[in-house]
């Protein structure tokens, strides 16, 4: 029988409020709760140097941080661990290259690019980390706006690299093929999606799974002390390429709802 | 699965009856000396100066404030759920919400042999076999130590290890003092609604009467009809603490009736939740009234 303690069924999500554009010095931000979940995400743009093995592509650079706000553990470095975790599964997630067009990042091939540092900040913890930063992260990449530079070469061939002065001419970027993740909690013989704190301490394994918009799994990751069986396995990812596709879909929804609100939108921010 | 338009503004709160004089810490309560300062205040440069943020009560000459949201604070008499956390020597650490842990002694459970019999060191050597870390169980409190700490027993039939169902987790102050906290519900499920806050939803058992004295617990799977109602039972339970609405059996009945016409997993969405709740909050005027 398909039926949770709080009534949802086992593919269910709970009610997520995403709003974007909530911090104002940033290029790009992202506010997500997920039921007791808050995460915020801020997206910088800065120049750099490629790096020597990807000479004409940009990167980003993903940093977690596990705020003493959310949980009593979190006090002084016990959400060091977790953030690292956090933040290597992010770098996993968007290792593939179709995930983000890093070759739009680029200015000036070995010599300059764009460097994407993605802050995550965690405000509460309700369960289900992974899957609300991996939305919150989507939402502010969408959100992103990255001024748009021009590359004057003088006589003597040293460049220089001009701002526009118009604030709102910018590159966007497209989000399209940003994978989100999808935690798989195994509890008795079935698997949830977004399992609550109570449900996280019942569950022995966890599968996370990074789908796309189009469900292709780009990477696959197993936490947890318990065992899997390889059939569950297929099952779990079965399930999961399912729930993140429309996931996805209902995500980009509601970007779009957003974005067509323009500057009349009302923004609810954090006293809401 | 739906990512709902995201932007709120606040919700609309109901007007209440009666004004209530809330405080804030620091806050002056009155600068008449004539008043006995009780819990929550105290006194300096002659004024009556609130130190928690809650409503004044005032009884006769004495002033105190009750806070909104604070730790149990036991009173003999009361009903709690527990989990224990620890085995110890002669008795077990229960954790109830509180600033202390509670404590159980040995000598205040049911043993089974009688209600006379001397604990022996038998007894003391078999206490994980009845309760373990991680247990959760009624039980009522028996008095209270200077300080603070409280002390448990479990001596009568009704209280003793809980089997299976949902525990809901609220603030104290939202528990109405009433004559009993064990209620049947019509709708098919029972509630426990401890005064630590702790809330206890279970299947009604099929026989009133049971001989083990409440330790034995059926593992026998629930049936989805009992499941769905506790299901929706917590989904209305929390959409009352989220309102702060008092919580007793009448206005669990009104809110779980309001809210049949929705699904168990739509209560939680704050639209629905607050409909409900203003349902519930006017049968519960037209009752008073």
């Amino acid at each position: 029988e398909d039926l949770r303690v709080d009534g949802r069924g086992c593919e269910d999500y709970r009610c997520a409020e995403v709003e974007t554009d909530v911090v104002s010095n940033t290029s790009g931000s992202a506010r997500v709760k997920l039921g007791h979940t808050d995460i915020l995400v801020g997206v910088k743009a800065e120049m750099g140097t490629p790096k020597s093995e990807k000479p004409d592509e940009g990167y980003l650079e993903f940093f977690v941080d596990c705020s003493a706000n959310a949980t009593p553990e979190f006090e002084g470095r016990g959400g060091e661990e977790l953030g690292t975790e956090i933040a290597n599964t992010l770098y996993r997630v968007f290792s593939s290259e179709s995930s983000i067009d890093l070759k739009s990042l680029c200015i000036n091939p070995r010599e300059h690019c764009w460097v994407l540092y993605v802050d995550v900040l965690l405000l509460e913890c309700g369960g289900n980390l992974f899957d609300a930063i991996s939305i919150a992260v989507k939402a502010a990449l969408f959100n992103t706006r990255i001024p748009k530079v021009r590359v004057l070469e003088d006589e003597e061939g040293s460049k220089e690299i001009e701002l526009s002065d118009d604030p709102y001419d910018c590159i966007r970027l497209n989000v399209d093929d940003v994978p989100c993740i999808v935690t798989l909690s195994k509890i008795g013989y079935r698997h949830v999606v977004d399992a609550t704190l109570q449900e996280e301490a019942c569950s022995l394994a966890s599968l996370l799974i990074s789908v796309t918009s189009k469900g292709a799994l780009t990477s696959m990751k197993k936490v947890g002390k318990g065992s899997l069986d390889p059939e569950s396995i297929f099952e779990m990812m079965e399930t999961g390429k399912r729930v993140g596709k429309s996931l996805h879909i209902a995500l980009q929804k509601i970007l779009d709802e957003e974005e067509s609100l323009g500057t009349s939108r009302q923004k609810v921010g954090f006293l809401g | 699965m739906r990512l709902p338009v995201a932007r709120k503004a606040v919700g609309p709160s109901a007007p209440r009856g009666s004004e209530k004089h809330l405080v804030a810490p620091g806050d002056t309560i009155t600068t008449d000396t004539g008043y006995m300062r009780g819990h929550g205040t105290y006194v300096d440069e002659e004024k009556l100066i609130a130190s928690v943020a809650g409503a004044v009560e005032r009884v006769n000459k004495l002033v105190c404030v009750k806070a909104l949201k604070t730790r149990y604070n036991g009173e003999v008499g009361d009903i709690v759920v527990g989990r224990i956390t620890e085995v110890q020597q002669k008795r077990w650490k229960v954790e109830t919400n509180s600033r202390l842990d509670s404590v159980l002694l040995l000598s205040s459970m049911n043993l089974p042999g009688g209600e006379l019999r001397r604990r022996s060191a038998e007894d003391e050597l078999a206490m994980r076999d009845y309760l373990q870390e991680g247990d959760l169980i009624s039980a009522e409190v028996q008095s209270v130590f200077s300080d603070g700490a409280v002390s448990l027993h479990t001596r009568s039939l009704k209280y003793g290890k809980l089997g299976q169902g949902v525990l809901v987790q609220v603030s104290p102050s939202l528990v109405k003092r009433q004559k009993t906290h064990f209620h049947d519900l019509p709708c098919g499920a029972s509630v426990i609604l401890g005064n630590n806050g702790f809330i206890w939803i279970y299947p009604t058992p099929e026989q009133k009467d049971e001989e083990a004295g409440g330790f034995t617990t059926s593992l026998e799977p629930v049936p989805l009809s009992d499941r769905e109602v506790i299901s929706r039972l917590r989904n209305c339970i929390v959409a009352l603490v989220t309102q702060t609405l008092m919580l007793f059996d009448t206005s669990i009945l009104y809110c779980y009736e309001a809210s049949l016409p929705h699904q168990i997993k739509d209560i939680l969405k704050p639209e629905v939740m607050e409909e409900i709740v203003l349902e519930t909050r006017r049968r519960l005027l037209d009752l008073e009234g």
